[in-house]
């Protein structure tokens, strides 16, 4: 069941012909409303599309910290344990926690993978490279994109790369406003 | 908490699409089956079922808010009691433990869990954006929302640190697909190679389309019973409903939603907290030892921490202490080849680090199907069969349906009934008597585990005592 080097199928899509009539029974009796039950099912599109008013709540902080070149953590102010992706209160503690500027610590790749397909929002973007980053000193990781590697030749060595973080300059509000690269 | 049986179950064909009904008759083929099994018409066992549990993902799919009663509306159980649950892969798993309790706690004598879910009202890629919609929307869905990406870093990680490889995980998609070979009621029955996996198009290194289920539309019911309600059900029908299949046990497990947040316990804290019994010897503990020595945490991102719990808590009530040796067969929440290997690993059937191995020793695989596959351990082949249905990489995975689906393909093993229900008895483990189902949500956020038990001896009470 090895796959054809080239495709040998057209993708299906979504647009078509418009259609305002079905073919229906031009008399209804016995024998016809039996005949119903075997009719092909009808299936129409409906379009649906939503902006939704989403907020960063408690750690609007960091997207804020994002647009100005700042990666911020937070961290439990008694055991000290640092979350890499902020977390308002710590999970051991209960403590409400601390904010804490990771930008400048040693990070390195913990985990990653490519990705060749994907959600509809990110089709577009495909191949992208995700990445879980560890920092110096945190407890927790990252994940962000990693860039200014090779998607079509991913390698277990890239796990435990150092690399560094870059900002976007026209800030989006979301985390992929900071990116990481290998450090050589 | 009373004793309670897995009386019937059912199962509706899973398609990638099934457009010629609405849910709730989909359910009701799965219904009907049921009864029908039991030996009762609709009538007489609405009458006697005291209430359900629903069970169903996803309200974006579905886009229909209180699907659930809409069934119970179509099944005509109104107004019996009712509620939906919702617990992302795991529904079916955490409805099938709802209802337990709900007949366990005397709150019903007959219980109705149903699930459901019609995934092909959207592309796949609206899909892939729905399910990625089940991690957390500030800081991992915009960075890339996608499940398959999210279990492929999982594996980069436990290939990192154990050595596992790509043909192992290529040997876990080779035996479901063929497994499912044999199920009528699976999405796919396709004879493969390790090379055709691997050859497959990627989807998120190192998965491709072969080590990753696939989107279905499907249903599957489960019924379960106390003592009286058994009771009441083989006066109804006038025949015993041996063998009897129990619940020996239930257990649940949690973990953070962002995978990134997961912490890195110590050794003392694994030992504490997170050894099996079945792990606490010499040898082990030196073994584990040294994987710390080596930089391994637990859980990290290769491992499950809430399916080893809830591994743990159904063992524990089950009376289970060696699973190997136990459980003759586990059908376990396979939604990638990856995430079957890691499960290995949680449930104790092999320590953690040797879920890669374990797969290619042949022990999950069943001694009777051929595979075409060269195995390390030959004189194990069939240890303790997983997915022997297929599992949900074969079968195919309508969300609010798989958990139930694996119940009641469990409940058909152990009464020693597949060659009925399937036509065809390949699948049929020889005497099985204990079988697992295990059912997990997200990148390991929920997971239960229930074990079912044959009785060994026919039950000494009269019909219709």
């Amino acid at each position: 069941m090895t796959e054809p080097r080239f495709p040998t199928k057209l993708p299906e899509t979504d647009d078509g012909a418009t259609l305002f009539s079905v073919p229906f029974p031009s008399e209804l009796n016995e024998e016809t409303l039996a005949g119903l039950k075997s009719m092909a099912p009808i299936i129409v599109k409906q379009p649906y599309a939503i902006d939704y008013i989403h907020s960063h709540g408690q750690d609007s902080p960091f997207f804020a910290g994002l647009a100005n070149g700042r990666l911020l953590g937070r961290m439990d102010p008694t055991s000290g344990y640092t979350y890499a992706t902020p977390r308002g209160h710590d999970m051991t503690t209960g403590a409400e926690t601390d904010w804490v500027d990771l930008t400048r610590r040693p990070a390195r790749v913990h985990a990653f993978t490519v990705c060749y397909f994907g959600s509809e929002e990110f089709l577009p973007e495909c191949p992208f490279v995700l990445a879980l980053i560890e920092f110096e000193g945190a407890h927790t990781l990252f994940l962000g994109r990693l860039i200014g590697v090779d998607p079509d030749s991913p390698t277990l060595d890239w796990i435990g790369m150092r690399v560094g973080l870059r900002f976007r300059r026209n800030s989006k509000f979301k985390p992929t406003d900071v990116y990481f690269y290998p450090l050589s | 908490m009373r004793t309670v049986y897995v009386v019937s179950g059912g199962v509706s064909k899973f398609a990638k699409a099934r457009p010629d009904k609405t849910f709730q008759p989909v359910v009701k083929e799965a219904y009907d089956y049921a009864i029908s099994d039991l030996g009762l018409e609709h009538r007489q066992f609405t009458e006697m079922v005291d209430g359900s549990v629903a069970s169903y993902f996803s309200d974006h799919f579905a886009r229909q808010l209180m699907a659930g009663i809409m069934i119970q509306d179509y099944l005509g159980l109104c107004p019996k009691p009712s509620h939906r649950v919702e617990g992302g892969g795991a529904t079916g798993g955490i409805c099938f433990q709802e209802a337990w309790k709900s007949v366990a706690s005397g709150d019903m004598d007959i219980c109705l869990a149903y699930g459901f879910e019609t995934m092909s009202h959207v592309n796949t890629w609206k899909g892939n954006e729905f399910i990625a919609l089940a991690s957390d929307v500030s800081f991992d869905y915009p960075v890339g929302g996608f499940y398959s990406g999210y279990y492929a870093m999982m594996v980069t990680r436990h290939m990192k640190e154990f050595g596992t490889t790509a043909e192992q995980l290529a040997y876990v998609s080779v035996k479901n697909h063929r497994n499912a070979y044999h199920n009528p009621y699976s999405q796919k029955h396709e004879r493969l190679t390790v090379e055709d996996v691997r050859n497959a198009p990627m989807v998120a290194w190192p998965l491709t389309r072969l080590d990753i289920c696939v989107m279905s539309d499907g249903a599957a019911v489960a019924i379960l019973a106390s003592e009286e309600g058994l009771a009441r059900l083989e006066k109804a029908t006038g025949r015993r409903l041996d063998p009897l299949v129990k619940v020996a046990g239930i257990g649940r497990g949690t973990d953070a939603m962002r995978m990134a947040d997961r912490p890195h316990q110590s050794y003392e804290q694994f030992l504490q907290q997170n050894l099996l019994p079945c792990e606490d010897t010499a040898e082990t503990r030196a073994y584990y030892h040294d994987l710390w020595d080596h930089g391994f945490r637990y859980p990290g991102v290769h491992s499950f921490r809430a399916g080893r719990m809830a591994s743990k808590a159904a063992y524990a009530r089950a009376g289970i202490s060696e699973p190997l040796k136990e459980i003759d067969f586990v059908e376990l929440h396979d939604a990638y080849t990856s995430s079957e290997i890691q499960t290995y690993e949680d449930m104790g059937l092999c320590r953690y680090g040797e879920g890669g191995p374990f797969a290619a020793s042949g022990k999950p695989f069943l001694a009777n199907v051929d595979y075409g596959l060269a195995f390390s351990d030959g004189d194990q082949v069939g240890a303790c069969a997983v997915n022997p249905s297929g599992g949900l990489i074969a079968c195919g995975h309508p969300v609010g349906a798989t958990g139930l689906m694996q119940a009641v393909f469990a409940f058909w093993q152990l009464q020693g009934t597949v060659a009925k229900h399937f036509k065809d008895d390949t699948l049929q483990i020889r005497d099985a008597r204990c079988g697992a189902i295990h059912s997990h949500a997200g990148t390991g956020t929920y997971v239960t585990v229930s074990i079912l038990e044959r009785e060994s001896a026919p039950h000494a009470k009269e019909i219709g005592s």
